[in-house]
């Protein structure tokens, strides 16, 4: 089971989370311009990244705040989590191999 | 029985206290601390089960938790009986009932033992290539044999009448192994003030240090040295000391899972607690001294009841006092054989040969075993052994300069000691995806790199004398609690005596006289998988590690390899030409070993299996004789019978009282939502596919909710409380992932919008009353309240009292009936039901539960979400496309609803059917075709969602989704049952009171 | 090929089994060849059989990054029906049912299709309906699915508590008596056996790093760990990994990568006769031939590549479990493991072209992807062979979720598989 690190309530296991699928994926500002192409890349097509992932997260049984975190797919080990609305962090090499290893 | 092979004075067994039990209704004498396999053993015996394919006669290798063969069932009677234990782990006590198992008529003679001598024709995998002809003799013939042959022991057959827990935790450290690498960073750690949890799935702390009596620490035996430093863990208070508790599961993030066995080793109802106890510690750091396990030696019989591991037959005399057999020749490929039969000749035991398969194998042991006139033969191995149900000799040969085997030389004997070396156990390691990395001076896979805050230490980490894994554990013990914040000093003790270590070892299949073709050298003992199968799967191009395991099942029986695994590695790799380390390994799994199902469901049973929702009117209903449903995790009445009466009589006794008279319904299982926020209008806008900005306060709507995938998901009325408030209510099912939804759209799409959620579902309680005469029976109960047609008419809202306590009231109806619903706060609830109760009945009230709802919502052609849609529905599908609101810019779900696929004319669409039959009540889920001739596979245009017997209209209704049907209305279309075709007129969904005459009454 | 029965096995025998030849070819890979496949499964396996026995295509490999069906192959439960609610699922499944049917004869390999029934139960009304209406529609499309009472559910799976007076009460099940399990290596390993033998070269350890292109668009070959390879077709059959493989060739697809994990318990005698599958309270179970109660957990909410999951979900499955059959509260869990599902929006998979010329891809398979091995495998060598898509496959494309033609077999049925 993870141990997951709410923004606003610090570690908890995963129980008490719900995923919420990759992130940084925003709702277009006006659907009804997009073609079915660019709609169906928005609503289903996902990079499903072998590696680094956005994602987002739930404290479902908790806050109930949405926030994101990024994690190795590859070790399920997390770099960081970080505040809905803030950008994709830039983290270091370092940090990418640590959360590989 | 004699418990003739007892030493007297030696072991932990407790001599003064005796304990009875039965073997295969057999009654033995054995002593408090005993395991069945050591009192089984002090009598002399060791034929304790048979294997699982050639039902070979077979006694204990081991003395541990890596036990192969010696399973048996334990428990008396059907609930309690419990297969495949080892014996070597169950601890006896008085009135035990143990039986033997994979056999018949009788252990001693099984007829199944047949199956060795076809043996030539069932080697590895030998199932894919036969069994295909005839075709279907596989299902009649081939596989129930194969299915009866296989399998262990025998399952329970009547519930398990034993309770189970479980707990989480956390700590500072955990150390998993109460061996002296585990002992020293245990108390290490907890001198610190670190908090500390050790456990050990054996009865006793100590390890391996319980077996040895050479040992000296600061001047005291091994086992009063761990007594010593048990003592000093125990005595401090950020310690959890746990002994039968096996760390069987090591997750990410430092999360281990622990099975405690709190009560099989006690006297069979002598206690109330849980029979397992499942932990999960969440540890900031690890400590892993999980040990080594000795490894068999494969040659020919090695599998003879009476061949058992080195170090097994040491464990059961020191510390259980019982000598394995008294003419002993020992196999040996490590040291530690020299130190056993120094052990065993103090005894009395003789030592009739060692065989050393190494060509100069030297020490002081060796030595001293020569002193003591033991014979030595180096370079030699052994070619065979002879015996069936016990060991009676076996022929050690010499292995030729070049590696040829010479002859070989008969040598009696009753037991067969396997010394061969030793294998990490990194199991957990490994499992937590540490890397593992092979080490040349240990001759085996130990632990690199860790994944997680880990270490490992001691003999799992390959090293092995008893001073180092002291210094070991203590340096790891202090540095894991420095780095979960708290420093403290390294212990460190004196070692005044103890045994060099040695790391020699062999892996793979001994050395043989001639080409190994025929002999049954056994690799995995109870899956009876020999060297030749090995190399057989090699021969047949089976070149990964993986395949040869799932090719010949090696290492896939119930110790999942602990025994097998290096060996089969051996035989493979020798096979392939390869070095070991180019092999690889397979997986390890969990877990370590294997845990009781009951274990992992803890109290999750009966009904706390989930949670069991109900309403303040839940035992009103219940003493009015309510027949009950399950709708999510809520309880539901589904029909109030009275007299006697089935559902249908029920049903529809209640539907004509909610048509002619009144009904009351608790419809408190409804979700609700409060949305609030002066963006509350604009939030719901864009949530629902309706349009909001112009509802009226005190006005309701029906909304109706989509995925952005454009099909619906749930509906529910919405009432406006205030220009800044909106009271939703959604399906009883549906509340939670609604919420939910909707929280995600405005945290992270639209966290601009000044909106507030909250799920009030369990605030409300919720009173439908429903029919001609509803107004009457409320309006002298709402405290003056004006609920005129005029001022309350059909979809408003308003609030109010009731007999003095708050209450939003919703005029509508899901009946087609004039209706209210009386939300009431839900301390309230059963309070005001009670009154309105009362108060109906002059009026002839009548409850009414799900079903009755479902035929008068029916009548009217209401949508069920889950019922009419099913998640491919849109709104227009289901014959509401009138609630979309045609102007908004935006919706959820609003820009698939323009995808090609969700507006073809070819879509299913909500009718409503009649049979020609008035009394034909069509099956839920049957299916309509347009010919009822035509050949299968037919042509599907729909099907029936919703059917019932309609007491107002005097006949059966349905409503159903037909490809394009609403241009079909008129037309007849075929339901084709198993016995019959029925056809089927495709009408208006709304079957009573189109007008809403009554609902606007 | 060596042909595989009681005799040969008898005179092999005589032999000690000395005279048994490799399965398959172990082969270096050539520069160039008219087809690969990526991914050694049975899906991928049986996909380059049934190019070489049905197309008459021959000069095919099959590259696996490790060792064969060491993926989803090695790591389901093995169950296999065909009783899904809408005509082009059942018609997908059935096909592969029936080539089930007939596959260990077809192969000359036992793949112990053990055909013991599968049995769906239903707790809640919703649930009856819900079944219901797959029995009907399966019965016009001409697959086997009957409604059975609480009572003949017991009759048929005794060990399960039809108790009234449970959480959740068994209000009776949909019973596929076609349908079964079978012994999943041995699927892979007879495609394998009977692909090599047609000249289909079989190459383990050889990871795909990249997917290389013709400036006019059309793929040329693949870059491998061993190498590059030319080919002229690609398929891709790569289950967890196939938006890693597909992502080579700039294609992204509607797939979240899961962990699925799975257990067995300890082997006992016969002891539960059938495949039972519970969606309400989420549980899984039969007895496989050697004994073991195989049982499927659910799947980890978020995406992950590493073969694992929490212990929470199998627990919540062993929960399940042991209500509906609380005699099995003693048994024990002897082996656990995960699997990386890949999971389409829909729960219905992609057999198909891709807008990549000469590349064509079958995944999606999420948690039920080993009932469909030959027939997958069936309609994706017509796929690449014929390059359009076989009538039954055709629905199953990456473009029906830009047309919105969903089949949503999991919303229509709230059934896991």
């Amino acid at each position: 089971m993870l141990l997951i690190k709410c923004p606003y309530c610090g570690e908890r296991a995963e129980v008490e989370f719900a995923n919420g699928g990759e992130a940084h994926i925003a709702r277009p500002a006006d659907p009804m311009a997009l073609n079915d192409e660019q709609w169906a890349q928005y609503l289903y097509m996902r990079d499903n990244p072998k590696g680094l992932i956005a994602e987002r997260w739930r404290h479902a049984h908790g806050c109930g705040r949405f926030f994101n975190a990024l994690r190795d797919t590859r070790t399920d080990r997390f770099v960081m989590t970080y505040e809905m609305g803030q950008p994709r962090p830039d983290i270091t090499p370092e940090q990418a191999a640590e959360a590989a290893r | 029985m004699t418990q003739a092979f007892r030493i007297p004075g030696r072991g932990r067994v407790d001599m003064t206290r005796p304990v009875t039990f039965t073997f295969d209704g057999r009654s033995y004498a054995g002593y408090a601390g005993d395991t069945l396999a050591s009192a089984l053993l002090a009598h002399g015996r060791h034929l304790m089960g048979r294997s699982y394919k050639y039902h070979r006669p077979r006694g204990p290798v081991t003395a541990g938790s890596d036990e192969p063969n010696a399973l048996v069932g334990v428990g008396k009677g059907p609930a309690l009986h419990t297969p495949n234990l080892r014996a070597t782990q169950v601890e006896i006590h008085e009135g035990l009932t143990a039986v033997s198992q994979n056999r018949s008529p009788c252990l001693e003679f099984d007829v199944g033992s047949v199956n060795g001598l076809f043996s030539a024709m069932l080697p590895a995998g030998f199932y894919y290539k036969t069994f295909m002809w005839p075709k279907n003799f596989w299902d009649k013939v081939y596989e129930p044999i194969i299915r009866y042959a296989a399998g262990l022991g025998v399952a329970p057959t009547e519930p398990d009448p034993d309770s189970y827990a479980f707990r989480y935790d956390h700590c500072d450290v955990l150390v998993a192994g109460g061996g002296p690498a585990g002992l020293s960073a245990a108390l290490a750690a907890a001198r610190t003030g670190a908090r500390v949890i050790l456990v050990d799935e054996t009865a006793e702390f100590g390890g391996s240090l319980l077996s040895d009596r050479q040992a000296r620490i600061e001047g005291l035996s091994g086992p009063d040295w761990v007594r010593s430093v048990v003592a000093e863990l125990e005595a401090l208070p950020n310690v959890r000391l746990m002994t039968r508790c096996s760390a069987f599961n090591y997750g990410p993030h430092n999360m281990v899972a622990l099975n405690q066995r709190l009560t099989d080793h006690l006297m069979t109802g002598a206690s109330g607690q849980p029979r397992e106890r499942l932990w999960q510690v969440r540890a900031k750091e690890v400590v892993l001294a999980t040990g080594a396990l000795e490894r068999p030696m494969v040659f020919e019989g090695n599998d003879r009841p009476g061949v058992m591991l080195a170090t097994a037959a040491r464990t059961y005399l020191n510390r259980y006092g019982v000598l394995c057999g008294r003419k002993v020749v020992i196999v040996a490929a490590n040291d530690s054989a020299y130190r056993v039969a120094l052990d065993l000749l103090e005894v009395g035991a003789s030592i009739a040969a060692i065989a050393d398969i190494r060509p100069a194998p030297d020490g002081a042991l060796l030595r001293q075993c020569q002193q003591m006139g033991v014979r030595v033969f180096k370079s030699s191995v052994v070619q065979r052994v002879h015996g069936t149900q016990r060991v009676s000799g076996v022929e050690l040969a010499p292995v030729l300069p070049g590696g040829d085997v010479g002859k070989g030389r008969h040598v009696c004997a009753d037991l067969v000691l396997m010394a061969g070396g030793y294998t990490p156990s990194v199991h957990l390691f490994s499992q937590s995806r540490g890397k593992l990395r092979f080490d040349e001076k240990v001759g085996a896979y130990v632990p690199g790199e860790s994944a997680e805050r880990e270490r490992s230490v001691g003999a799992c980490h390959g090293v092995y004398q008893l001073d180092a894994v002291l210094a070991d554990g203590a340096a790891a013990g202090a540095a894991a609690a420095s780095a979960s914040g708290h420093a403290g000093d390294v212990p460190t003790w004196r070692v005044d005596a103890q045994d060099t270590a040695d790391f020699s070892g062999f892996a793979g299949a001994l050395p043989r006289r001639g080409k190994d073709l025929h002999s049954m050298s056994f690799v995995d003992f109870q899956h009876d998988v020999t060297a030749k199968d090995i190399r057989l799967a090699v021969r047949e191009g089976f070149r990964s590690i993986e395949h040869v395991k799932r090719y010949t099942t090696t290492g896939m029986a119930t110790d999942q390899g602990k025994l097998s695994n290096v060996n089969a590695l051996g035989i493979a790799s020798y096979a392939l030409g390869r070095p070991v380390q180019q092999v690889g390994l397979t997986t390890f799994r969990p877990p370590f070993t294997p845990v009781t199902f009951g274990t992992f469901a803890g109290h999750a049973r009966g009904d706390l299996f989930d949670p069991d929702r109900r309403t303040q009117v839940d035992s009103w209903a219940r003493a009015q004789g309510a027949v009950f449903e399950d709708v999510s995790l809520w309880r539901r009445a589904r029909y109030f019978p009275r007299n006697g009466e089935d559902m249908e009589a029920a049903v529809r006794r209640e539907c004509l009282a909610v048509r002619n008279t009144a009904g009351i319904f608790d419809a408190s299982t409804l979700g609700k939502i409060e949305v609030v926020g002066p963006d509350a209008a604009t939030f719901m806008n864009r949530m629902y596919v309706n349009a909001w900005t112009k509802l009226g306060v005190g006005r309701c709507r029906y909304g109706l909710l989509c995925r952005e995938n454009g099909f619906v998901y749930d509906d529910g009325v919405v009432g406006r409380l205030a220009e800044d408030r909106f009271h939703v209510t959604t399906t009883t099912g549906g509340a939670a992932g609604v919420l939910s939804m909707m929280e995600d759209y405005l945290q992270t799409e639209w966290p601009d919008l000044d909106v507030w959620l909250t799920s009030t579902t369990e605030q409300w309680s919720v009173i439908a009353l429903q029919g001609p005469k509803a107004r009457e029976i409320l309006a002298p109960l709402v405290d003056g309240l004006d609920i005129s047609g005029e001022v309350l008419p059909h979809m408003s809202v308003v609030e109010g009292t009731i007999l003095g306590v708050p209450m939003r009231l919703f005029r509508v109806s899901f009946s087609g009936e004039l209706g209210f619903e009386i939300n009431v706060p839900t301390t309230e609830g059963r309070r005001i039901w009670e009154a309105v109760w009362q108060a109906g009945q002059a009026h002839g009230l009548t409850p009414y539960g799900t079903e009755t709802m479902h035929v008068l919502r029916a009548e009217k052609g209401y949508i069920i979400v889950g019922q009419e849609t099913d998640g491919t529905v849109t709104p227009d599908d289901a014959g509401c496309g009138w609630a979309v609101g045609k102007a908004k810019k935006d919706f959820v779900g609003k820009r698939s609803l323009a995808l090609p696929a969700l507006r073809s004319p070819e879509r299913m669409q909500l009718v409503g059917l009649l049979t020609d039959a008035p009394q034909e009540v069509l099956e839920e889920g049957a299916q309509l075709v347009a010919d009822p001739k035509e050949a299968i596979p037919m042509r599907k245009l729909g099907y029936v969602t919703s059917s019932y017997f309609s007491a107002t209209l005097g006949r059966s209704i349905a409503l159903g989704m037909i490809s394009g049907g609403r241009a079909r209305k008129g037309q007849t279309l075929y339901v084709p049952m198993e016995d019959r075709v029925i056809p089927v007129k495709l009408v208006d969904p709304v079957f009573y009171d189109a007008e809403g005459v009554r609902l606007n009454g | 090929m060596q042909k595989f029965s009681a005799f040969s096995l008898f005179r092999q025998a005589l032999g000690a089994h000395q005279g048994w030849k490799p399965q398959w070819r172990s082969v270096k890979p050539k520069a160039a060849y008219d087809i690969i496949i990526v991914g050694g499964g049975g899906h991928g396996l049986g996909a380059a059989y049934y190019l070489a026995k049905q197309h008459g295509l021959r000069n095919i490999a099959v590259v696996e990054r490790g060792w064969l069906a060491g993926g989803n192959t090695a790591r389901n439960t093995t169950i296999i029906r065909s009783n899904y609610l809408f005509d082009e699922s059942s018609s997908y499944y059935e096909h592969s049912l029936k080539l089930w049917e007939g596959l260990s004869q077809e192969l000359n390999y036992n793949v112990m299709f053990s055909q013991r029934g599968c049995l769906m139960i239903a707790h809640t009304v919703h649930d009856v309906q819900v079944f219901k209406r797959h029995v009907y529609a399966n019965r016009l499309n001409g697959i086997d699915n009957e409604w059975l009472t609480p009572q003949e559910v017991k009759e048929f799976c005794p060990p399960l508590n039809i108790s009234p007076n449970i959480r959740y009460p068994i209000l009776g099940g949909a019973l596929q008596r076609r349908a079964g399990t079978a012994r999943h290596d041995a699927v892979a390993w007879g495609f394998a056996r009977a692909a090599s033998d047609m000249g289909v070269d079989i190459i383990e350890n050889c990871e795909v790093t990249g997917i290389t292109r013709a400036p006019s668009g059309e793929v040329t070959g693949v870059e491998t760990t061993l190498g590059p390879i030319k080919a002229r077709k690609i398929g891709v059959s790569a289950a967890g990994h196939s938006s890693v493989v597909m992502g080579m060739a700039g294609i992204r697809l509607p797939l979240q990568s899961n962990p699925l994990q799975a257990l067995v318990s300890e082997p006992v005698k016969p002891a539960f006769p059938t495949i039972v599958m519970s969606n309400t309270i989420h549980a899984y179970i039969s007895q496989s031939d050697k004994g073991e109660m195989v049982i499927g957990a659910g799947t980890d909410g978020y995406v992950s590549y590493t073969q694992r999951g929490g212990l929470h979900i199998p627990a919540h499955t062993l929960e399940a479990i042991t209500e509906l059959c609380p005699m099995f509260r003693r048994l024990r869990m002897m082996r656990s493991w995960g699997g990386i599902t890949d999971n389409t929006p829909d729960r219905s998979p992609i057999t198909a072209k891709t807008s990549v010329p000469g590349l064509y891809v079958n995944c999606g398979w999420g948690t039920g992807g080993f009932k469909a091995t030959p027939g997958a495998a069936n309609l994706f060598a017509w796929t690449i062979a014929k390059d359009e898509p076989h009538p039954i496959n055709a629905p199953f494309t990456i473009e029906r979720f830009r047309e919105g033609a969903l089949i949503d077999e999991a919303a229509a049925a709230a059934v896991a598989h």
